[in-house]
C-alpha cells in the first residue's frame, strides 16, 4: 500500500499539493504515481515565470518503461522548479513527497485549493485503480 | 488465471511487481529496474526464465530432422555438449521464433524457445517432424534460472552438485553440461558472461533460495529487456517475427547457407531475397540528448520533413540503457541510411545516430560520446 499523508492535497492525475496557505503551492507526484512509473530517468520541468492553467501539461516525468505528463493543479504562475531533479530524477523515486518535490506555483485564486480532492478521497482512487 | 512457474512462491515473498506475460505472471522488478540492471553488470543476478519453454527432441532422426526445421546448421555442433543460436522459419523465410538448441549427448537436442510462442512452436515441429522419426517432448517438469554477471559462473555453479558443478565451470562460451534432466549452458541474453540452468522444478525452487542467501539479486523482466537491449540482442515479437526474415532484422549470420544441398525450411526465400537485396535493415540507435526512445516511435532520414506517417523507420526495441545513461534502441530503417536520423519522441523530431551494436559488452560501453 503506499504512502497518502493527509496533510496534502490531491489530484485524480495523481499530483499532490502542498499549500502554504499564503498564495503559493508545492507540486509533486504521489507515492503511488512514482510506484507505477519505476525508476525515473529524465524529468523535464517548465521554465519558472511560465504562466499555467489548471489541467495544463507542464512537465513530463520519463521512467525507464514510460513518459508520464505532469499536470498543473491550478492556475498560477511557476515560481520556483526543483533544479536537483536534472541530475537526480531518483528523488522522485527516494522521497516523493520531500525532495521529490517537482515545481511551485504561485496561485492567482488561493479559493480554489478547495477544491482539490483530499487524501480519502484520493485514497479511494489509489483503491480503484490498482483493482 | 496466468500460468505461474515454481518459482511464483519465492517472487511473492521477494515483493516482486507481477505482470502478465504470455499468460503468465511474472516479476516485472523487484523496487527498481535499475538497481538489478546493475547488480548482473556489476556482480551477479537471477531470472526466472521458466516461462520459456523446454523442448528435447530425439530419436535416430533428431539430427536430419533439426538441420531441415533450423535456419542455422546443427552440423555446427555435432559434438555432444555444444549449444548454437538460430531462427526457425516458415516457408516465407519469415521468423516463427528464435531459439538456443543445445546438443546434450548422441541423439538428444534441448531447445528453449520462447512463451509467447511456445505452442506455435509446439505445433510446428510436430507438423514438421511427421516425417522423420523423432520424438518431440515438452519438458513442462523443467525449471530454467538464468544466473547471469561478471560473478555468474562461480554463484551459479554453486547450487550444482560437484560432478555437475566442476563440468559447468570447465564450459566454454555456447557449450552445455548435462547430468539426468539437468543442463547447463554457459549461454544467456544479458551480454554478461553466466549460465542458464535447466532444473527439476523442485530443485529449482531451493537452487532460487541458495542463490539468494549467497548474494545473488533476484532480477525481473524489465532489467531483462535494457540488459538484452544494451547487448545487441533483438527480441522476438518486436525486433522480428513471421513477417520479416533473418537478413532483415540483423540476423543474416545465423543463418548457414553452406552447404549449399541443405534444404532447409525458408532457404529458397532467403537465397530469393538475398538475390534481389534487403529493402531494410535492422541498425542501433542512440538518441542525442535527453529522452527516451520507445517501440513504434516513427524514424526519418536527417535532413527529411517527413511527418510521423511519412516517416520510412520505426523503432522495434528502445529503452533507456542504465550502463549508458541515455536512451538506445533497434530500428528498422531503408538499408541505405547511414549515419544521421531523426526519432519522433512525444510529438518532437530528436536527432540520434545509427551505431554498430552491440552497445555494452562485459560490462563495458561500445560506444562513442
Amino acid at each position: 500500500m503506499s504512502e497518502i499523508p493527509k496533510d496534502l492535497s490531491y489530484t485524480k492525475t495523481h499530483e499532490w499539493i502542498d499549500y502554504d496557505g499564503d498564495g503559493t503551492c508545492t507540486v509533486g507526484i504521489t507515492d503511488y504515481a512514482q510506484s507505477s512509473l519505476g525508476d525515473l530517468v529524465f524529468v523535464e520541468l517548465p521554465e519558472t515565470g511560465t504562466k499555467v492553467g489548471a489541467g495544463d501539461a507542464v512537465a513530463v516525468v520519463e521512467s525507464v518503461k514510460a513518459a508520464s505528463d505532469i499536470y498543473a493543479p491550478l492556475d498560477g504562475e511557476i515560481a520556483e522548479i526543483n533544479e536537483q531533479l536534472e541530475d537526480s530524477p531518483e528523488l522522485v523515486n527516494e522521497d516523493p513527497f520531500g525532495e521529490g518535490w517537482l515545481f511551485k506555483i504561485n496561485v492567482s485564486d488561493p479559493d480554489a485549493v478547495e477544491n482539490l480532492l483530499d487524501a480519502d478521497t484520493y485514497e479511494g482512487i489509489v483503491e480503484d485503480e490498482e483493482d | 488465471m496466468a500460468k505461474r512457474t515454481p518459482l511464483y512462491d519465492a517472487h511473492v515473498a521477494d515483493n516482486a511487481k507481477l505482470v502478465d506475460f504470455a499468460g503468465w505472471d511474472m516479476p516485472i522488478d523487484y523496487g527498481s529496474q535499475i538497481a538489478e540492471h546493475k547488480a548482473v553488470r556489476e556482480s551477479a543476478g537471477m531470472f526466472d526464465v521458466s516461462h520459456m519453454a523446454v523442448v528435447d527432441i530425439t530419436g535416430s532422426e533428431s539430427r536430419v530432422f533439426l538441420r531441415r526445421v533450423l535456419a542455422n546448421d546443427v552440423v555446427k555442433i555435432n559434438e555432444d555438449g555444444r549449444a548454437l543460436y538460430t531462427c526457425m522459419l516458415n516457408t516465407r523465410g519469415g521468423v516463427i521464433d528464435d531459439l538456443i538448441v543445445y546438443h546434450l549427448a548422441g541423439e538428444l537436442y534441448r531447445i528453449v524457445v520462447n512463451a509467447a510462442t511456445t505452442e506455435k512452436d509446439l505445433a510446428w515441429l510436430h507438423s514438421q517432424g511427421r516425417d522423420f522419426e523423432v520424438q518431440i517432448q515438452h519438458r513442462q517438469d523443467l525449471a530454467i534460472i538464468a544466473v547471469q554477471g561478471p560473478r555468474g559462473r562461480d554463484l551459479g555453479a554453486s547450487v550444482l552438485d560437484d560432478e555437475l558443478g566442476a563440468a559447468a565451470m570447465q564450459l566454454k562460451p555456447f557449450r552445455v553440461a548435462s547430468q539426468g534432466d539437468r543442463s547447463v549452458g554457459r549461454t544467456g541474453y544479458t551480454g554478461e558472461d553466466g549460465f542458464e540452468l535447466v532444473l527439476p522444478a523442485d530443485e529449482a525452487v531451493s537452487a532460487w533460495k541458495t542463490l539468494r542467501d549467497i548474494g545473488v539479486a533476484p532480477v525481473g523482466l524489465g532489467a531483462r529487456d535494457t540488459l538484452r537491449l544494451e547487448a545487441g540482442l533483438n527480441l522476438y515479437g518486436q525486433d522480428m517475427d513471421e513477417d520479416r526474415t533473418p537478413l532483415e532484422s540483423g540476423l543474416g549470420w545465423t543463418v548457414a547457407f553452406k552447404p549449399a544441398d541443405r534444404e532447409f525450411v525458408g532457404r529458397e526465400a532467403l537465397e530469393y531475397i538475398r538475390e534481389q537485396g534487403v529493402a531494410e535493415k535492422l541498425v542501433g540507435l542512440v538518441l542525442e540528448g535527453r529522452g527516451v526512445m520507445r517501440s513504434h516511435a516513427a524514424v526519418r532520414a536527417a535532413d527529411s520533413d517527413a511527418d510521423e506517417k511519412q516517416a520510412k523507420g520505426e523503432v522495434t526495441s528502445g529503452s533507456y540503457a542504465p550502463s549508458l545513461s541515455r536512451s538506445i534502441g533497434l530500428a528498422r530503417v531503408p538499408a541505405e541510411w547511414e549515419e544521421r536520423v531523426e526519432v519522433c519522441l512525444r510529438g518532437k523530431w530528436l536527432p540520434a545516430r545509427i551505431v554498430a551494436y552491440p552497445f555494452v559488452r562485459n560490462g563495458k560501453s561500445r560506444i562513442d560520446d
